[in-house]
Order: C-alpha cells, then structure tokens, then sequence
C-alpha cells in the first residue's frame, strides 16, 4: 500500500497542524465578532479583519454529510471507507473519517454525535479525525 | 450586459465523440475550432478573440494561427466556457474585439496529452480534504446530498429516477454514448461507486470537444447560420472546498448565477422553453432546478417524477441525454450550451418544436463555481 496521501502544512496552517500534534484541535475567530472559522487563515472571512486569534474547539460535533466510498484510494487500503463531513460545535465544518464504527449507512446516522481523535500519521502530521461520541 | 447585443454564429462539437484514442486535448481544441469555423464560414485569421480552459489561450491561439486581441483563459471548472461567453459579449460590446472563439477539448477516456488530476499537498483541499480519501469528483461532487435527502425526504428512487428520464432523452440522439432505455431498478442495481451514488447516477468519461464563435447581434445576420442571442448571463464561485459550502442544501454560486442571468434577461420561468442543467451527477439536476428558482427547495423531486422535465413535459430538461448519457469528458459545460445551440437553431435531434428561450446552467468543481446563459432565436 502506498504512503497515505498527507498534508503539507503553510506558514499559514501551520498551528493548526502543531495543535493536532498535541492533541488539540484548534480554531480561530474574529476577535471583533467572536466568529469561529475554518479553515486556518490569518484574518477573518467576511470582515476580513487581522485581529483574530487562535482557541481550543471542544471536540464535538456531529455528521452533517458523508459518503462511503467503495473504490479506495490505494493508499486508504481495501475496503470501503466513509468520507465524512462534520458540523463542529463552534460553526465550522470540516471534512475527516469516522473512525471505531462500521463504514455502513445503519452506523452513521446523520446528525449523530461525534468527538475527535488523533492520530499520529508520520513525526509532523497527526490528523484529526472522529468517532461516536462516548459521554 | 445588453441583451441580444451579441450572438452565436458558429458552434460545433468534434468530428467524434466518445473514445478518440487517435487525438490528444489540443487536437480535440483544433477539430472542434475547426468545425465551428467551417459552420460560420470563417478561418483562424478571422477570430480576433480566444477564449478556453483545460489548455491555456496562448496555446490555442499559436497553434491555430490567431493573431487575438483579447483573451481568456478563465478555467473554473466545467461551466468554464459560461463564462467564456458572459465575457466574451462583454469584450465584444466593449470593443475588446469582433469575433471570439471560445473552444474546449478533453480527452477524459483516453487521457492523451492530457494531464493528471490532484491537489498540491500544500493547498487548502491538499490539507484538508485529500488526507481523507477523497479521489475523483465521484467521492466530493456527492458529500452534500445525504443531507439533502434528509432535509427533504429525498430516496435513492428519486436520485435513479433523474438518470431513467435523461436517458430517454439520450434515446432520441445518435450521438449519445448510452441509448438503451434504463429502468429504476437498473440504476439502483448498477455498481456502488460512493454510497448512495451507484454507477448510473455518475457522469460518463469520454473524449471529446466543442467550439462557439460569438459576434456582434449587427454583424451577425451576414453569417450562414441563423443568429443564436445571448440573452442574460450570468456566474458565481463559492469555494474550492466542498466540504466548505455554506448549505449542503442548495448551491450559493448556483443562485447568485441564475438570478443574474435572468435578471438580465428580463424574463421569468414561465418564459423558458428549454433548459440545460449540468449533470456531473443525478442530484444536479435537483439542485439546479431548485436554486434557479423553477422549484421550490425540496420540490425538483415531485417536478422530475412528475415527468415534467421528460420527453412531452413543459419544461424539456437535458435534451441530449445530459452528462449522465451523452457525453462527459471532464468539462461538459460546452456540450450544454451546444445542445442549447442547437434547440435555438432548430436543429436538435430531440428538437422542442417552437423553442424560443433556452436557459443553459452549468457547475464547475464540486458546487465551486457556476455560469448560466440564457440564449433566444428573437431578434
């Protein structure tokens, strides 16, 4: 299986990508309007504002949107796999895996809770991804 | 832009479609320029405008020996060449120019000269969407509609159904890649590509190309073919991201488009006689439908079921078959607005008698960007 295709982190990205190596998963908002946005850019869409700053998002959201894919890609193995789209608690949505569940439509149920989860991919990428939510 | 100030006076798709393993991309730009030459009766040094995407106008330009004063190369995806011609009548009311080509070649089956699709690593989708597996369009063009379906009550009936009446349509059309007529279960029992997409719901990949000539309204009743108006345009981006749409529900860039193209128009829907809607995959058309004001959100379902866009229904939608059976070589934007051409002209195989207004939406990406053209016969 080839290498699984990874991020190359910007100067721009990079403490998004710092803070999944730590286990956090980082936003950022517009310190003016308190809006959360994603993904990372050094000021704020819409007002465009430079005053912004970055914050710990808690981990939960739940699944907006999602297929299931049944011709891998080769570096994501064999078998079919869900590529997700996920509604954050603080507004933004992004796209990850929805990881210790079955790939099947009766397991993910849209709008169903979620948390994230790291995992550590090579020494610089860790990547964030989801899994039913446990509380 | 003025209405009808501008018109089609020579369009063309390539001498063949389909599997073209003996032509590369710019050899599939060339023939189709070429035949959209022969129809308006014009050669390279005629054209003063160039106009494409996939390969860039310089290209074009040298290789067919045009000498251009204006050029676009504005490359958005697949309702690419909606642009080229919202732009294209702007430049020649400008001034800009007289005479513009505007070509598209693609050569998606055979992939000669052609080049690969992918992301840099470093971009926005290359770090956060490639990581997750995406591949090709058929596992990105379709992440929003689950949630479409939710919202609406959407099946997987409905989404085959979309495919079942487009390919009656193709049926009618010796050009298209698919005749045979499909029923519902044949859709939903055809291969899982990215649930709940099966293959039937998927585009086809082809190679192919086609080409438009646009002139001044005044200069165009001296060509060979009767005169197609540009009557409204249109376009809009929203994100190269599709995980980064503000609703899955419904596409901002494909609202922003349309009413601007009908606002320029100076019609309403009643007035459409035809209607192309880009149909990379079998949800578009119920998103097109909906976010171009024909249906209410949630109502394209009941419209389409209802055989309103089919062979003998008011609103004849995707006339040669759509993307889903005709033809889809990467970019099918330019095989709409030639089937919309041909429906103008009167010459369509699956012709819609008495035709006047025909609306011509395309998408480019995944629901990143969108261009919409509304054409008429009238003078």
């Amino acid at each position: 299986m080839p290498p699984r295709i990874l991020p190359e982190p910007t100067p721009e990205t990079q403490h998004f990508w710092d803070g999944t190596r730590n286990g956090e998963l980082l936003l950022q908002r517009c310190k003016e309007t308190g809006e959360a946005y994603f993904p990372p850019r050094p000021f704020a869409p819409k007002t465009g504002s430079r005053n912004v700053e970055v914050f710990k998002a808690s981990g939960r959201a739940t699944l907006y949107s999602y297929v299931i894919n049944h011709r891998p890609r080769p570096d994501m193995g064999t078998e079919p796999y869900a590529i997700a789209v996920v509604q954050l608690e603080e507004g933004p949505r992004m796209m990850t895996n929805i990881v210790g569940c079955p790939q099947t439509p009766e397991a993910l149920v849209l709008d169903m809770p979620l948390e994230v989860v790291f995992e550590k991919m090579s020494d610089t990428i860790t990547l964030p991804f989801f899994q039913p939510a446990k509380g | 832009m003025m209405q009808k100030s501008v018109a089609v006076v020579g369009a063309a798709e390539t001498t063949k479609m389909g599997k073209i393993p003996d032509v590369s991309v710019i050899g599939l730009h060339a023939d189709a320029a070429l035949n959209a030459m022969a129809d308006a009766g014009l050669k390279p040094t005629d054209i003063d405008g160039v106009a494409c995407a996939g390969i860039s106008p310089v290209e074009l330009a040298q290789y067919l020996g045009i000498t251009p004063t204006y050029a676009d190369g504005t490359s958005v995806g697949g309702c690419s060449f909606m642009l080229h011609v919202r732009h294209a009548a702007a430049a020649i009311n400008a001034g800009l120019c007289t005479t513009v080509l505007i070509t598209h070649g693609e050569s998606g089956r055979s992939r000669v000269g052609a080049g690969g699709f992918g992301r840099a690593p470093s971009s926005l989708m290359g770090q956060f969407e490639m990581p997750y597996g995406v591949t090709a369009p058929p596992t990105m063009f379709t992440i929003p509609v689950l949630r479409y379906m939710k919202t609406y009550g959407v099946t997987e009936e409905d989404l085959a159904n979309v495919a079942v009446i487009q390919r009656e349509w193709a049926a009618k059309n010796p050009r298209a890649s698919y005749r045979d007529p499909i029923t519902i279960d044949d859709v939903l029992n055809s291969d899982m590509i990215a649930w709940p997409f099966r293959k039937l719901m998927c585009c086809l990949v082809t190679d192919g190309g086609g080409a438009l000539i646009l002139t001044s309204a005044e200069r165009a009743k001296d060509f060979p073919q009767k005169p197609v108006y540009v009557l409204g345009t249109g376009e809009s981006v929203e994100t190269p991201m599709v995980s980064q749409m503000e609703d899955f529900t419904t596409s901002k860039a494909f609202r922003v488009s349309g009413k601007k193209a009908f606002d320029e128009a100076g019609i309403s829907h009643a007035d459409v006689d035809h209607l192309m809607i880009y149909d990379a995959f079998a949800h578009l058309p119920l998103y097109g439908l909906e976010d171009l004001g024909f249906c209410k959100p949630g109502e394209a379902k009941d419209f389409i079921n209802g055989r309103n866009t089919a062979i003998g229904g008011k609103l004849p939608l995707n006339t040669n078959g759509g993307g889903l059976s005709y033809m889809h070589s990467g970019m099918y934007g330019m095989y709409a607005l030639q089937e919309s051409v041909r429906q103008m002209r009167g010459i369509a195989p699956a012709q819609v008698e008495g035709a006047k207004i025909s609306v011509c939406h395309g998408v480019g990406g995944m629901f990143a960007a969108s261009g919409t053209v509304i054409f008429t016969n009238e003078a």
